[in-house]
């Protein structure tokens, strides 16, 4: 290891540089934020702190956010796989329009995209009208929210896979197949083990950035306590209230069990990888 | 290279300095609340006009708009208003407590207790009222929804769920019967939008609830705005909206624009002032402007949050606060 990191100094110099620029931006960016959530918490007595965070209305709330978010990054997780797929081995026309409406969840407004997605999935919406005499409701209710999340964790999938696929050759595919390979094998054998990674990245960050969605759920949600109400409301409702300490101990809490999940899911990918290059 | 960056950079920055100060006498800010655009797209000109006839210096008022509390709490923050205008007392009572930014006793200083108008809670329904609701007890009847802001997060909706208890206060029921009351009513709340434009829209755009609950200026801006599809129903009692403003003392003193400011807030109260606010539908506080909108105002039994609750302090604490009345609606 420390051999490994000499040899990498000589290659590209100033390792202690770029280390010490890097520790340094995320502090900037990342820890002293957090670390002042951490701290404006330190106001409230531990008693206080878990009266706070374990008051039945919060962890409802994290059972929705948390729930919903998984839900949506599995969805996306799939149809996602499935998008990239058709991008990378297909040609047909319109491809780079599709293409380009993968990224568009990035770029538009969340506040945009929870009104049209109300406007859509409400009972008297294209698709909401559809659906409600079959007895789906979608708009203002937690199925409302799961879609508002799926929406946006569209392209964390996508842009992650599609490059893998891209660079997975054909080639290999047809080898599979010639040795005698059925599709299924082909698949599960052949290019699940070379796309798994990526999809396991997009997958987190998909989930990672549903859980801590507030603008387009908002206005699908309905809001209602124990039903459809998202940590983050829980959150800006004590700010508006002027509890800065109770809404930083709701996202302290939010936090670690955020950290600690990425964590999992990165320790995952790095069992996998290793399981990988020792099966070798 | 970088050292002559460093000074340019430092040159623009005291430029700009110098620049916005002596602009700082003649503009001011003034922090509002949602539904006042329209208002003070009106009453900002007329005030012009008023302060360069009477002192002959053109005065630019710049606005910002947003959800009440927040906006309050950007000025806490450090957002250097001149002038705050809220819809409920506690979002300006609340620079003083964090960030004494103003007097305790602010409300003193203007009359009506610094409100130079009010509104109050009615509901609007949808055209030839289907459902037929007439007063409170016809919205807490099963099969009957209604869309209320959420009142945690919006001043509409606390006024809307004050007036619902101080209804039953005032037909004689105690406290018991007025919290079975408005736990009946939010029962057949569907929707909890975070602010009352949101909860305008769940009601006109997305065709949800029976009845929807709000000020009576802004019923009268949706009429107006997203036409005659909607009749609006007076209760037979509802809750007196008090609209306060004041001048931001450390803000001012620091822009050195207290008296622009001081006119400013003064000017709500004058004839002119009063009048553009009955245009917008707020109601005035000057006889003689109230007289001349008689037709447009109906007369109800109106109370105020003092009469009813002992105060606004009192009724956050024991309504909105974490675990109080309204939380214990939906706790299980």
């Amino acid at each position: 290891m420390i051999n490994n990191m000499a040899k990498q100094k000589n290659v590209l110099p100033g390792f202690n540089l770029s280390l010490g620029y890097t520790i340094f931006y995320l502090s900037l960016i990342v820890l002293i934020p957090l670390s002042a959530a951490f701290i404006k918490t330190t106001e409230l007595s531990l008693h206080e702190f878990w009266a706070v965070v374990s008051a039945p209305r919060v962890v409802a709330s994290y059972k929705l956010t948390f729930g919903a978010s998984l839900i949506a990054a599995l969805i996306n997780g799939a149809f996602g796989l499935l998008t990239a797929w058709v991008l990378v081995r297909y040609t047909f026309p319109g491809k780079k329009i599709i293409d380009a409406l993968v990224d568009l969840p990035f770029a538009l407004p969340t506040a945009v995209a929870g009104i049209a997605l109300t406007a859509v999935y409400a009972s008297n919406g294209w698709i909401g009208s559809w659906l409600e005499p079959h007895g789906i409701k979608v708009a203002f209710t937690p199925l409302g929210v799961i879609v508002a999340l799926t929406f946006i964790g569209l392209p964390f999938v996508v842009r992650t896979v599609q490059p893998v696929l891209q660079d997975l050759e054909a080639e290999t595919e047809e080898a599979a197949a010639s040795l005698g390979a059925n599709r299924w094998q082909t698949f599960t054998k052949i290019i699940f083990p070379a796309i798994w990674p990526a999809l396991l990245t997009g997958f987190a960050l998909a989930f990672a950035r549903a859980i801590g969605e507030y603008g387009s759920v908002i206005f699908i949600a309905g809001n209602v306590p124990f039903v459809s109400e998202i940590t983050p409301l829980i959150i800006i409702t004590k700010l508006e209230q002027y509890e800065y300490a109770s809404a930083t101990a709701v996202a302290v809490v939010m936090l670690i069990i955020s950290f600690l999940l990425l964590f999992a899911i990165n320790g995952l990918q790095w069992w996998f990888n290793r399981r990988a290059t020792t099966s070798h | 290279m970088l050292k002559k960056l460093f000074l340019l950079s430092i040159l623009f920055s005291s430029t700009t300095l110098v620049s916005s100060n002596a602009m700082a006498d003649s503009s001011l800010l003034n922090v509002s609340y949602d539904v006042t655009r329209e208002f003070y797209k009106d009453f900002n000109p007329a005030f012009a006009k008023y302060w360069k006839q009477k002192t002959g210096e053109t005065v630019t008022i710049n606005q910002s708009h947003g959800g009440s509390s927040k906006q309050a709490r950007s000025v806490t923050d450090g957002l250097e208003a001149d002038v705050i205008t809220m819809n409920q007392s506690p979002d300006i009572d609340i620079l003083y407590e964090r960030a004494k930014l103003i007097p305790k006793d602010w409300q003193k200083r203007l009359p009506n207790a610094s409100s130079p108008t009010t509104s109050t809670t009615v509901f609007l329904v949808r055209k030839g009222n289907p459902k037929n609701i007439k007063d409170w007890d016809d919205l807490i009847k099963p099969g009957i929804a209604v869309v209320i802001p959420n009142p945690k997060t919006s001043g509409n909706g606390k006024y809307s769920y004050l007036a619902a208890w101080g209804y039953v206060i005032k037909k004689g029921g105690d406290d018991a019967k007025a919290k079975d009351f408005v736990n009946k009513l939010f029962k057949n709340v569907p929707v909890l939008d975070t602010g009352g434009r949101g909860a305008t829209t769940t009601f006109a755009q997305r065709g949800i609830g029976d009845a929807l609950l709000t000020f009576e200026n802004e019923v009268n801006l949706i009429k107006k705005e997203l036409g005659d599809q909607y009749d609006v129903v007076y209760p037979s009692a509802s809750i007196l909206a008090e609209n306060p403003v004041s001048i931001v003392d450390k803000y001012v003193d620091k822009h050195h624009s207290r008296a622009l400011a001081q006119a400013y807030v003064d000017f709500h109260y004058s004839e002119a002032g009063q009048e553009i606010a009955a245009q917008h539908d707020l109601r005035p506080r000057l006889e003689s402007v109230a007289a001349k909108h008689k037709a447009q105002f109906k007369s109800l039994d109106l109370f105020s949050v003092d009469e009813i609750f002992g105060g606004w302090a009192k009724a956050q604490k024991t309504h909105f606060a974490d675990g109080g009345t309204f939380d214990q609606i939906y706790s299980k």
